[in-house]
């Protein structure tokens, strides 16, 4: 079955797990034990509505302080398609969140409290979706009943961002503007009679339109290499294969292929998934590649087709989202891991802060903290095989590890 | 029903095209279950003999064919397992040929280690946590790779593929590395180790139909059968054994029941049900007004249970 991927965004208290909940017990995927355990919370808490956030917001903390801190992934099916959502938070704090949910997200809800209409928050949760172009955005006005289902406060906000989508970095995103009320049910699963002016859809109408893809499919094909499968046996006496996930096109057998980054060239032998062998692989299918030609092929190596090669260089300039309470700052030393390879690297400069919100450049302090953006170049130790981002979402993006706290300190989306 | 090992000659099936979405989570866990292999030394396959372990062994195979699993599995056992799980784990290893390790609750109740709980809510399921932490070190095991799957429970919502635990096992759930992409960051130091989750985005309906599209044998329980079995709580227990607590107030009836999930015996409660085939199972599943984890009693003790659980060590 197919399966569309969603990240949610939205400031404190936009409703964004009411969002949710509503749509999971709308769509029927909220069983009888999860809704009684919804119910009985809502009556401790002495709420006069069942609180449909207690679906989603996990963590004890998260609980107490009725926010979401982590994403979490949600999963419904309607009879077309699975869905999965990457609830992330709205905090400004938590931006790497939400860099995280949109980046194998082909769809967004970003919320809007019908009382506050877009706000900086808005701004910069529309950025990030820019910058990461996501494909398809719904604008979901939310708290409708709160603003007497007033179509001139949905037209005033469709209006503010019409404007905010105007300055968008990524001219083939889709915009769409659905007026809701989560708490009551309007415009999530079913047409409501409060709003009638809309003749758009409903959230899940919508999403249901939507043909599910594969966000890194760019057309080109990159075979980044994860492991050599030899199975040292008599009936596998020779064979070597690389294991991998083809992102983007597809691979034939005899597909003239050059290795990256050693440049040699061979031919594709045989494409096998589990024990069959395939003539054609699409993108995503993860297969395991024989070459006709007996040459050295190691994890983090690629396979692409010799009439398409990506840009090979040992110096790159991106738009890196920092992720660490520990600042980014030149001279540093982290690893770059682009795909399966990984690479040690120094921070060459930063050239510039960039605003989330539109206003452009930041003054430029000369280093990046937790969950800003700017622009970096980048050295490295070894060459690196990439596309840029805006060409291919999947070998035009890196995370920097720091080799001290071997956590993931920031990601990169090369220009 | 077809036997695990899938024959070893390839059939070639010329010019058809295998579609990587239509597949997306298969595909995905072949990923995961790859990248394993090449960042971790000594990965372990921690196998309950539940129907999402038996997935992973399978999607497993299907990473590294035509090579063997390229790991051992790992059986902690609490001593009250199903016969017909037990039954069905030794064979699967004997024709897969990987190696099984076995390690039991009840070595760590003999050692004084934990201590049994009591009553008649008494389980072994907690006491695991142990039995694991010590068998990760006993094998300086630095990746463990499990069937949990993120619909299962909200705190397993927030959990990532790779999630770091560290000296003690603990999950700091606060502080878990951001997953961009599909690029895994698998970097840990000496003692910490990583819980590996290769079908987190699996729901239960897709693990059900993945079991039937591929035929994949499971243990018996989990189809319909004559039990005896007892109610509590609106539960239904098997009283087939001396595991479970029954109170003499608490009456046996001979049912139709199955098990939807398979566990330690004393946490595990079935469900009435005549589904006695994989399809019948699937239409159930699909039709289902319960959610899976509403028959294991160890989630019902609060509602932070499992997050509390999994900070502590648990799977």
């Amino acid at each position: 079955m197919n399966v569309l991927k969603i990240a949610t965004a939205g400031s404190v208290d936009d409703g964004k797990s009411t969002l949710i909940g509503r749509l999971l017990y709308d769509t029927k995927s909220l069983t009888e034990d999860k809704l009684e355990a919804i119910k009985k919370s809502s009556e401790q808490r002495g709420y006069d509505y069942l609180d449909f956030s207690l679906a989603t917001d996990g963590l004890v903390a998260e609980r107490e302080q009725g926010i979401t801190i982590d994403v979490a992934h949600i999963y419904f099916s309607t009879p077309t398609k699975s869905y999965i959502i990457a609830d992330t938070p709205g905090h400004v704090e938590y931006t790497r969140n939400m860099v995280t949910g949109a980046s194998t997200s082909q769809v967004a809800i970003i919320l809007i409290d019908a009382r506050k209409g877009v706000i900086e928050q808005t701004y910069r949760h529309f950025f990030i979706n820019n910058l990461l172009r996501v494909k398809n955005i719904i604008v979901a006005v939310n708290k409708m009943d709160l603003v007497d289902y007033s179509e001139d406060v949905f037209n005033a906000i469709k209006k503010d961002f019409e404007a905010l989508n105007a300055k968008s970095t990524y001219g083939e995103q889709i915009v769409s503007y659905i007026p809701v009320s989560a708490l009551k049910g309007d415009n999530i699963v079913d047409k409501t009679d409060a709003m009638s002016w809309h003749s758009g859809n409903t959230i899940l109408g919508h999403l249901e339109e939507l043909e599910a893809q594969d966000v890194y499919d760019s057309g080109k094909v990159r075979f980044p290499v994860q492991t050599v499968i030899r199975p040292k046996t008599d009936e596998f006496h020779d064979f070597r294969g690389y294991a991998g996930k083809i992102t983007g096109g597809s691979l034939k057998v005899g597909d003239a292929v050059t290795v990256l980054p050693s440049l040699t060239q061979s031919k594709i032998k045989e494409i096998f998934f589990f024990d069959k062998s395939y003539n054609e692989a699409y993108a995503g299918s993860s297969v395991n590649i024989t070459l006709e030609d007996d040459i050295n092929v190691t994890r983090g190596d690629m396979l692409v087709k010799t009439d398409e090669l990506p840009k090979i260089e040992k110096q790159v300039t991106a738009t890196v989202c920092w992720m660490d309470s520990k600042n980014l700052v030149p001279g540093t030393k982290y690893i770059v891991q682009h795909n399966t390879n990984r690479v040690l690297s120094k921070i060459d400069s930063i050239n510039s802060v960039i605003a989330t919100d539109y206003t452009g450049a930041q003054e430029n302090k000369n280093k990046l903290s937790l969950n800003e953006m700017g622009e970096v170049s980048i050295k490295l130790s070894k060459p690196i095989y990439f596309d840029s981002y805006a060409d291919n979402k999947s070998n035009g993006a890196f995370i920097l590890i720091d080799a001290q706290t071997n956590t993931t300190a920031g990601a990169g989306f090369i220009n | 029903m077809e036997t695990l090992i899938n024959e070893i000659e390839p059939q070639t099936t010329a010019n058809t095209l295998l579609q990587g979405l239509g597949n997306a989570l298969e595909n995905e866990a072949i990923y995961i279950f790859r990248e394993v292999v090449a960042q971790f030394e000594k990965p372990v396959l921690l196998f309950s003999g539940g129907k999402d372990s038996i997935t992973l062994v399978r999607l497993a195979q299907k990473a590294f064919w035509p090579a063997k699993i390229p790991f051992p599995l790992m059986h902690i056992d609490t001593g009250h397992n199903f016969p017909e799980t037990i039954a069905f784990r030794d064979k699967l290893v004997k024709e897969l040929d990987v190696e099984l390790i076995v390690r039991n609750v009840q070595d760590s109740i003999d050692q004084g280690k934990v201590i049994e709980e009591t009553g008649k809510y008494a389980s072994r399921n907690m006491l695991q946590t142990t039995t694991l932490l010590d068998a990760i070190e006993e094998f300086k095991f630095d990746a463990c790779i499990g069937g949990a799957r993120r619909d299962e429970e909200k705190a397993r919502a927030k959990e990532r593929i790779f999630s770091v635990r560290d000296d003690f096992g603990q999950w700091d759930e606060k502080n878990q590395r951001p997953e961009l992409f599909d690029m895994l960051n698998g970097t840990i130091e000496i003692g910490q180790n990583v819980r590996v989750f290769p079908i987190s985005n699996w729901t239960e309906l897709d693990v059900w139909s993945y079991i039937q599209k591929e035929d994949i044998e499971i243990p018996s329980i989990y189809f319909a059968h004559k039990r005896n079995i007892f109610l509590r709580d609106g539960l239904i227990w098997s009283a087939e054994d001396d595991v479970v607590f029954r109170a003499e107030d608490e009456v046996i009836e001979e049912r139709w029941v199955r098990f939807r999930t398979v566990g330690d015996m004393s946490c595990t409660a079935a469900v009435l049900s005549k589904a006695d085939s994989i399809d019948k199972v699937v239409a159930e599943i699909r039709d289902s007004k319960i959610s899976e984890r509403g028959a294991r009693i160890d989630d019902k003790r609060s509602e932070a249970a499992m997050e509390k659980r999994k900070q502590q060590g648990y799977f």
